[in-house]
């Protein structure tokens, strides 16, 4: 909210500098976001008297003017018929630059020097009015700057209102917190209209059909108006603090608003069918064209403000096109009400229709200052506009709101707070506040908010009050007492820190993808039309298409994220993410929300070095990263089984990482297809697991073995077999074979062609075998590596090498 | 024979005086000392002279011996000694080429800063939970304290599932899901994704916070201060000057925003801090009473504060990174520099 300081200062004294304004307003909670000088640029604009003004010797239309500041004296060649001696006006003087770009030099006029000249309203960019030279009110002080003297020098400060405060979304609010922080009253202003005559009765009447929605109706009329601009001091403070200028009529209107907070709204009486207003809500399906031309359709809930025909405005929202002030209005009916904020906001939230008098009335104004915000509005409407108030007010409030007393505890204070407030500061405070005190006993207050507090209900709105006047800074600084929470740090938390590790130290980079997707990933990703992971959230009101369904995978996040890179010539990459993905359940309102694990690497494994070659990246790459990552987490037995059934991976180059039957994931090259749908060139590996069940399959924590006291005894194993066998069978069959001593089958060669014949393949693996109580000898470790040969030879009908 | 010595002599100073290398050194051993050596040899002959000569030739013959195997001692030391020095020269290397380095990989700095934020309240006794990212709007709005049409809905745009679900717009429904599952003593907080409608260089549809929630008897405003003072200062420095500044959210009250001092301008002002000299960076309050009834708490029983900051805002201010969405676009030039 904008505010202008001047303004403020009609209201309240500030006895501070700028700094420590903010400073104070900030630290009661009115943050102070910006403060901007403005009326600057009248240097050399100054205000003189006229003392004589004589004939031009060469030119009958122009005069002869000597102007004085106590100073000094000047004169000037004028052309403006319309000045007198003794006014005051404004004078440009040699030097000065006017904001329409002209800049004033010594000049002579048919050959009379003048030293300066005498401005318009115009020619200042204060107004309208070119007919003459600007007059200036007579207790102007003379020979002072034009912006001081008029008061255009000004600052104006953008205040962040939060939403419990509306009663700081205008200057008599902001004034009120100054004042309560400088333990100040507030110089309301003191409207001299009176309410009384019955005037207005014979000619008007209001009727309330929906009390719910309008608890309150003031009206005010004001006859024989000539609509024109404003004047210059309205209009400029209207425009600093962001509001347009229109008319007279109008700007008063909204000066009343950015001053007293209360929206008011201009019928011309003129165009009220029957003269009278009624207030209810809108037939369903109605339609109204408001100000801004656009025919609207209502619902049954909207109030409106009706003349005895047809609606005339949107209740607190937006006037209409049929009742709106013209230039030749003459009669003026002034509405200052009071709505349902809840009911407001319904409707310009519907409507979509955000105006200031909706954004107030949503919050909830002052419902006991419609009366003298009208009355405000109607005497300024009668100065401006030179119309004559009718006498009597209509006031219909058939049940007058009464704020509920709220009981205070001074030692409740000390308990929320933590600080020592006494009852007697407790009082100064809230009544500083303009709240009403009264007390019960030692301890308890009982205090009444005024009107516009709407937000004080509770006892602890009030704690919050003190706080802020005794200000948050005054409140010591304590460690809270109490244990420290009971639980361990979560498996899963742990589990998450190791999984990251090993995959740093496999050079992965960690990314953050959004949550969200779009529709059009599944087929990117060629899931095929009954893949589960098609089933997705959709977002009502996304961003965009491509933002609209929230993610069943991690996959493509990291495709589009590898789109991004290699675009930008990042080719060698490893990647991994590891987040959430949200798989919608039947019958129930959230979705299942599973933590996945994916990664992706391609490229070569590092930069050109002196010291090694480049190595393209691949599928064993990858298996390492998840083979460490399971055995970091103590995940035994898992099983990588080939397949060719995963529709974004190449059919041959594909795994299943499955745990005790159950599937943790896939790991294998993405398919060629994808590439080409990303439009990305070359070979990716990938790998996606659930990282929920990774967590479940978790071993212990490790535990300590003792070193083995004898040495192992090795033997080589080389055996030519299909190609199509997997290496790890013959593994797993030594395994089974449960000879004795055998501790370790590791795999340390594999090789293809001559002498193996076509079709054919050699691999090479080595036996640890491991006695705890003794060296085994070479004979009895030959004698089980043997047995552990033929056996090979029963189950393969392998050859050995 | 006595000139055939003082000849050897010469032969082996010259000699010795051409030699270079280590090498050239033992052959001169050789020729003259070796079995076949020609000193040696003049030795042997000795037993055919005289007794008188061969008393004094064996003598000086003796003589130049020790002479000769001093000199060739002699040299050969400073030759080791170079030959040594130049071999170790033969072996120098090029210290200024790259080392063989071990390529990790980085955490994101999102991740890195979280992990910052979860260890100072860890040690502050603060344990670690996560909640749902879609969410009920009962826990994301209701529950704290924002009925549906509460003017403060319009503060968080909100991206829809349905009518009773969004994306969370904070972290705070978690508070209200602890508060139900657990009595108090309460100490915990909450990270994870938020989601709200907004985009550009300081938003992002999708950011993260932290939630931050300690309700137990006997808790005040003064310990949120002192909570909250220790973050700060271990988060940003133990210098580091800050503020709590009065506030509004929906579900905690009385509230503050905290700010520390702009430390790219210290306090005068600049861009970064919008002229103001302050950065904001926490929300935080004393919860509402009116939270603590949705959860079946005793508002007159206990007390407590909930805090809650953005995860980017902070990464953003540390490592001074001007535009929120280079977190999620997950360039590798900019994942490589944390």
């Amino acid at each position: 909210m904008k505010v202008s300081l001047n303004w403020l200062k009609d209201y309240v004294e500030i006895r501070m500098d700028l700094k420590e304004l903010i400073n104070l307003l900030t630290m009661a909670g009115l943050e102070v976001e910006e403060a901007a000088s403005v009326g600057e640029g009248f240097e050399k604009v100054v205000v003189v008297e006229i003392h004589s003004i004589r004939k031009h010797p060469n030119a009958d239309r122009l005069s002869l003017v000597e102007a004085k500041t106590p100073q000094e004296t000047f004169s000037i060649v004028c052309g403006a018929t319309n000045i007198k001696e003794g006014q005051k006006v404004p004078l440009a003087l040699v030097g000065a630059r006017l904001p329409n770009g002209i800049e004033i030099k010594r000049s002579k006029i048919r050959g009379v020097a003048s030293e300066g000249m005498l401005c318009s309203e115009i020619e200042l960019a204060l107004g309208q009015d070119a007919s003459g030279i600007m007059i200036l009110p007579p207790h102007v002080p003379l020979g002072i700057n034009l912006g001081e003297a008029l008061g255009l020098k000004d600052t104006i400060l953008d205040i962040s209102i939060t939403p419990n405060r509306p009663d700081c979304l205008y200057v008599i609010g902001v004034a009120r917190e100054i004042a309560a922080l400088t333990h100040q009253k507030v110089k309301y202003p003191l409207p001299s209209l009176a309410n009384h005559g019955e005037e207005i009765d014979q000619k008007t009447s209001v009727a309330i059909l929906d009390q719910d929605l309008c608890p309150r109706y003031v009206a005010r009329m004001i006859e024989e108006v000539k609509i024109s601009p404003s004047p210059h001091w309205v209009s400029d403070r209207l425009e600093k603090v962001g509001v347009r200028s229109i008319n007279n009529v109008v700007d008063v209107t909204n000066y009343v608003m950015m001053e007293y907070g209360q929206p008011l709204h201009a019928f011309d009486f003129e165009l009220l069918e029957e003269g009278r207003i009624v207030v209810r809500r809108a037939k369903e399906g109605e339609e109204f064209v408001t100000l801004d031309g656009v025919k609207r359709t209502l619902d049954g809930e909207m109030l409106m403000i009706c003349d005895g025909v047809k609606p005339v405005a949107i209740a607190g929202v937006m006037g209409g096109l049929n009742s709106e002030i013209k230039e030749d209005t003459k009669r003026v009916l002034l509405e200052s009400a009071y709505f349902n904020p809840a009911g407001n906001r319904r409707t310009s939230k519907k409507l979509g229709l955000e105006t200031e008098a909706a954004y107030r009335f949503g919050r909830g104004i002052d419902y006991g200052g419609c009366l003298s915000a009208a009355n405000r509005a109607a005497q300024l409407i009668q100065e401006l506009a030179g119309g004559r108030v009718v006498g009597g007010v209509v006031d219909v409030y058939p049940a007058p709101i009464k704020p509920n007393p709220i009981r205070l505890s001074v030692k409740k204070i000390h308990q929320v707070l933590g600080t020592e407030v006494f009852a007697k500061q407790v009082r100064g405070y809230l009544e500083d506040l303009e709240l009403e005190v009264q007390g019960e006993s030692e301890d308890t207050l009982v205090v009444t908010p005024p009107s516009f507090r709407g937000d004080l209900e509770r006892e602890i709105d009030l704690i919050e009050e003190v706080a802020r006047l005794d200000g948050y800074e005054k409140i010591p600084i304590t460690i809270p007492k109490g244990p420290p929470s009971s639980e361990e740090r979560s498996k899963e938390f742990l589990i998450e820190r190791k999984t990251v590790d090993t995959l740093i130290y496999h050079g992965y980079h960690e990314v953050i993808t959004y949550s969200f997707t779009s529709p059009a990933s599944w087929d990117m990703i060629g899931l095929p039309p009954d893949d589960p992971r098609r089933q997705h959230l959709r977002i009502l009101n996304p961003l965009t298409e491509d933002f609209s369904v929230m993610r069943t995978t991690l996959i493509p996040g990291l495709m589009e994220t590898v789109c991004h890179n290699v675009s930008r010539k990042n080719s060698n990459l490893k990647l991994f993410e590891l987040k959430k993905v949200f798989i919608p359940q039947e019958g129930e309102k959230l979705p299942k929300e599973v933590k996945f694990l994916a990664g992706l690497a391609m490229g070569f494994d590092r930069d050109p070095h002196w010291a090694f070659s480049p190595r393209p990246v691949d599928f064993y790459d990858i298996k390492g990263c998840v083979e460490d990552i399971l055995d970091g987490l103590q995940i035994k037995e898992v099983k990588f089984r080939q397949a060719d059934d995963i529709p974004y991976l190449h059919p041959g180059k594909a795994s299943k990482i499955v745990l005790n039957h159950e599937v943790l994931g896939v790991l294998g090259e993405v398919h060629p297809q994808v590439l080409g749908h990303y439009e990305v060139l070359g070979k990716v590996y990938l790998f996606e697991m659930d990282f929920s069940k990774m967590v479940k399959g978790a071993g212990e924590e490790r535990r300590f073995q003792y070193l083995p006291k004898f040495p192992a005894v090795y033997r080589d194993l080389s055996v030519v077999v299909d190609k199509s066998l997997e290496a790890e069978r013959v593994m797993e069959a030594v395994r089974t074979f449960r000879q004795p001593f055998v501790e370790e089958v590791t795999l340390f060669d594999i090789y293809q062609g001559p002498p193996i014949p076509e079709g054919k393949k050699g691999i090479s693996y080595r036996i640890r075998y491991q006695a705890n109580d003794r060296t085994l000898t070479d004979e009895e470790v030959n004698q089980y590596h043997e047995k552990i040969l033929s056996r090979l030879k029963e189950v393969f009908s392998l050859e050995l090498r | 024979m006595l000139d055939e010595l003082e000849r050897l002599q010469k032969e082996v100073v010259i000699s010795i005086s051409q030699a270079s290398t280590e090498q050239d050194i033992s052959e001169i051993r050789v020729r003259f000392l070796g079995r076949k050596g020609s000193l040696t040899q003049l030795l042997k002959r000795l037993v055919t002279l005289p007794e008188g000569d061969r008393r004094e030739i064996g003598k000086r013959a003796n003589e130049v011996k020790e002479d000769l195997e001093k000199k060739i001692e002699g040299t050969l030391l400073p030759i080791r000694e170079r030959e040594r020095r130049e071999a170790l020269e033969r072996e120098k290397i090029d210290v200024t080429l790259p080392g063989r380095r071990i390529l990790v990989g980085r955490r994101h700095p999102l991740t890195q800063t979280l992990d910052e934020i979860i260890d100072i309240f860890s040690r502050l006794g603060f344990e670690v939970v996560e909640g749902p990212e879609v969410e009920l709007d009962y826990y994301n709005f209701e529950a704290l304290n924002i009925p549906k049409g509460h003017p403060a809905r319009e503060m968080q745009a909100t991206f829809f599932i349905s009518d009773e679900v969004v994306l969370r717009t904070h972290t705070s429904p978690v508070q209200v899901r602890t508060m139900e599952k657990k009595r108090p003593p309460v100490r915990v907080i909450c990270p994870g994704a938020v989601y709200r409608c907004d985009s550009d260089p300081t938003h992002s549809p999708m950011f993260h916070q932290v939630e931050g929630l300690l309700v137990d008897k006997g808790i005040t405003f003064a310990d949120l201060k002192g909570v909250l003072t220790v973050f700060v200062r271990q988060m940003f420095g133990k210098e580091t000057r800050l503020r709590f500044r009065p506030s509004f959210f929906p579900f905690t009250e009385p509230s503050a925003e905290i700010d520390i001092e702009c430390f790219i301008c210290g306090g005068k002002g600049c861009g970064v801090c919008s002229n103001t000299g302050w950065l904001e960076i926490l929300g935080s309050g004393m919860v509402d009473p009116a939270v603590y009834k949705f959860v079946n708490y005793d508002p007159e029983e206990v007390t407590g504060f909930a805090f809650g900051m953005g995860i980017e805002r902070i990464a953003m201010l540390k490592f001074g990174i001007n535009d929120i969405r280079l977190f999620f676009t997950n360039d590798l030039r900019f994942l490589k520099q944390f």
